[in-house]
């Protein structure tokens, strides 16, 4: 199976380095031109000098180094601050696709615990609570655990990750995720032999997500994954997009990205991990079992049983353009499939 | 109750009647230009087309039950003008879905029209407002004679594909089609004969004590 590249995996550390590196580039040109003006250039030079030398090597481990001997010096952010400008290492994903810009991606949400109205998200959400916030771990595992969303975002970590989401209803983004391997978070509880498959639970507060009083679906939403897809490098847990902590209509504080299946396989806002031995049965194979199966794919040649599934429209591009088998990830994960007919496990 | 005349004259009626029609496509334009229409425009313009068509057809065919339960003949010109409104909206939406959305691409049109059953019932639909707009002129009507009834009949036909279409387009909720088609079935359910009687009956019923007012015809 083909690795992701590493020049596509930027540690939080090193990308919060570029930025300081950026903003150091910047305040040279500035006091550059002040001094071209004659005006004697004050402190600032020194002060941004450390920073101005550190721009990472691609290596990660080195990055990591000289992130931890940036950390010392006082302009060091801390690695769970929320820089406050959107940011994001690339301005394409590995096929040269655009980055959907931020305001995009955090203005057309589904979301369905708030509406269906994927405009209106973003603004029933911005009140929405999400710290404290603890995610059970358990199961069929050694080791189950109860990780506070802090925990999370220290003790694994943080990478960058700029992946294609193809929603089912066929409008797609490209998203800097910021997050880490649930592969990780697996070997920490340590799943036993008899775990085939992970559950996933969202949050269920009907009090403050008024869209959890639809008698359509059956809330809480429940997503799932088979254990060889869940320890996939590609399958992250998600805590942020575009440098910044993820906000609530992005399925704050933590949630799955699976780039390879439709978006709603991706469940926000997670309270609850558990290694099963059975098939879960996601909230939406309960709603339309004819519709939406459990493995939800990207595949232009499998149809949604009502639209087409062939092409898609890009948020940000006019027209349309033609849908990647498993989302452009083939190389990565079709080897998870040989053998299996994906028209019936669609 | 009394309406005061000037606002039951026909020109009055029609005026009323272009502006509320056209209100809705100014104001898409309106906000195209203030970049207001989601980052999913296509998908926002589809949707808002989609629906104004099917406001307007709703209104169109709800013209002669509002005559049949109360009598409000003043309004039947307007039938051909809702009509029409809904025919202009259903153009631009199957425009932009064909144009803006498909970039006119024939091989992905064909399976997106042809072989999904929502963009079929949808299409049929479109063709039916199609040939009711092209002999909706008197001379048409003078040509057809008879038939043209027969054919202005197949509007009920389509009002009942594009809640179909609705219906078969959203993920789960069916609240909102369901909304529309149960309004949709109330106002084609008084063209059944049966239930057209019952409502004149009763509207004749309640009108017979009433003394003639100056002017006003025996109906």
């Amino acid at each position: 199976m083909k690795k992701i590249r590493s020049s596509e995996i930027t540690p939080e550390q090193i990308y919060l380095s570029r930025r300081r590196f950026m903003v150091g580039v910047g305040a040279l040109a500035a006091s550059a031109i002040v001094a071209g003006c004659g005006i004697q250039p004050k402190s600032t030079t020194a002060a941004i000098a450390p920073t101005a030398t550190s721009l990472p090597p691609a290596d990660p481990t080195a990055g990591a180094a000289i992130a931890a001997a940036t950390s010392a010096s006082p302009t060091a952010i801390p690695p769970t601050a929320t820089p406050s400008a959107p940011f994001a290492s690339a301005a394409t994903d590995e096929l040269g696709g655009k980055l959907t810009p931020f305001d995009s991606v955090v203005n057309y949400n589904n979301f369905y615990e708030f509406t269906t109205k994927k405009e209106k998200v973003a603004e029933l959400a911005q009140n929405w609570q999400t710290e404290p916030w603890k995610v059970e771990v358990g199961g069929l595992v050694r080791n189950p655990k109860t990780y506070d969303i802090d925990d999370l975002r220290q003790k694994f970590t943080q990478q960058e990750r700029i992946y294609r989401l193809r929603c089912v209803e066929a409008w797609s983004m490209v998203i800097p995720w910021m997050g880490f391997p649930l592969a990780e978070l697996l070997k920490d509880v340590e799943p036993t032999a008899d775990a085939k498959y992970v559950r996933f639970e969202a949050i269920y507060d009907p009090d403050n997500l008024p869209g959890q009083s639809s008698p359509w679906y059956q809330w809480p939403y429940i997503e799932g994954l088979r254990l060889d897809e869940a320890m996939n490098d590609l399958t992250i847990l998600a805590t942020g997009l575009y440098g910044k902590n993820l906000l609530p209509q992005s399925g704050a504080p933590v949630r799955l990205v699976v780039p390879w299946k439709y978006g709603f396989k991706s469940i926000k806002s997670i309270v609850k991990i558990d290694l099963v031995d059975t098939m879960p049965v996601s909230l939406w194979m309960a709603a339309a079992p004819d519709e939406y199966g459990f493995y939800a794919n990207v595949n232009p040649e499998v149809d949604h049983p009502r639209w087409s599934q062939k092409s898609e429209r890009r948020i940000g591009k006019l027209g349309r353009q033609k849908t990647l088998m498993f989302n452009g990830y083939e190389e990565e994960v079709a080897g998870l499939y040989s053998g299996m007919d994906l028209r019936a496990n669609f | 109750m009394r309406i005061p005349s000037f606002f039951t004259k026909p020109k009055f009626l029609k005026t009323i009647t272009h502006i509320g029609a056209l209100l809705p496509l100014a104001w898409m334009v309106q906000n195209y230009f203030t970049d207001n229409l989601t980052v999913n425009p296509i998908q926002e313009l589809t949707f808002r087309t989609g629906r104004y068509a099917l406001i307007l057809l709703i209104l169109s065919l709800a013209i002669t039950p509002l005559n049949t339960l109360f009598g409000w003949r003043k309004l039947i010109p307007l039938r051909r003008l809702f009509g029409l409104y809904a025919f202009l909206y259903a153009t631009l939406h199957f425009l932009i879905f064909v144009g803006l959305d498909y970039g006119f691409d024939w091989a992905l049109l064909q399976e997106a029209i042809f072989e999904k059953r929502y963009a079929l019932v949808g299409f049929s639909a479109f063709l039916i407002l199609t040939a009711l707009a092209l002999t909706s002129n008197r001379s048409a009507m003078k040509r057809l004679g008879k038939r043209w009834k027969k054919l202005h009949r197949l509007s009920y036909l389509a009002g009942g594909l594009v809640i179909v279409h609705f219906v078969w387009l959203v993920k789960a909720d069916l609240t909102r089609p369901l909304i529309f088609g149960a309004v949709m079935a109330f106002f084609l359910s008084f063209r059944l004969r049966p239930l057209r009687h019952w409502a004149v009956t009763i509207r004749e019923k309640i009108r017979r004590p009433r003394a003639l007012q100056p002017g006003e015809t025996q109906p």
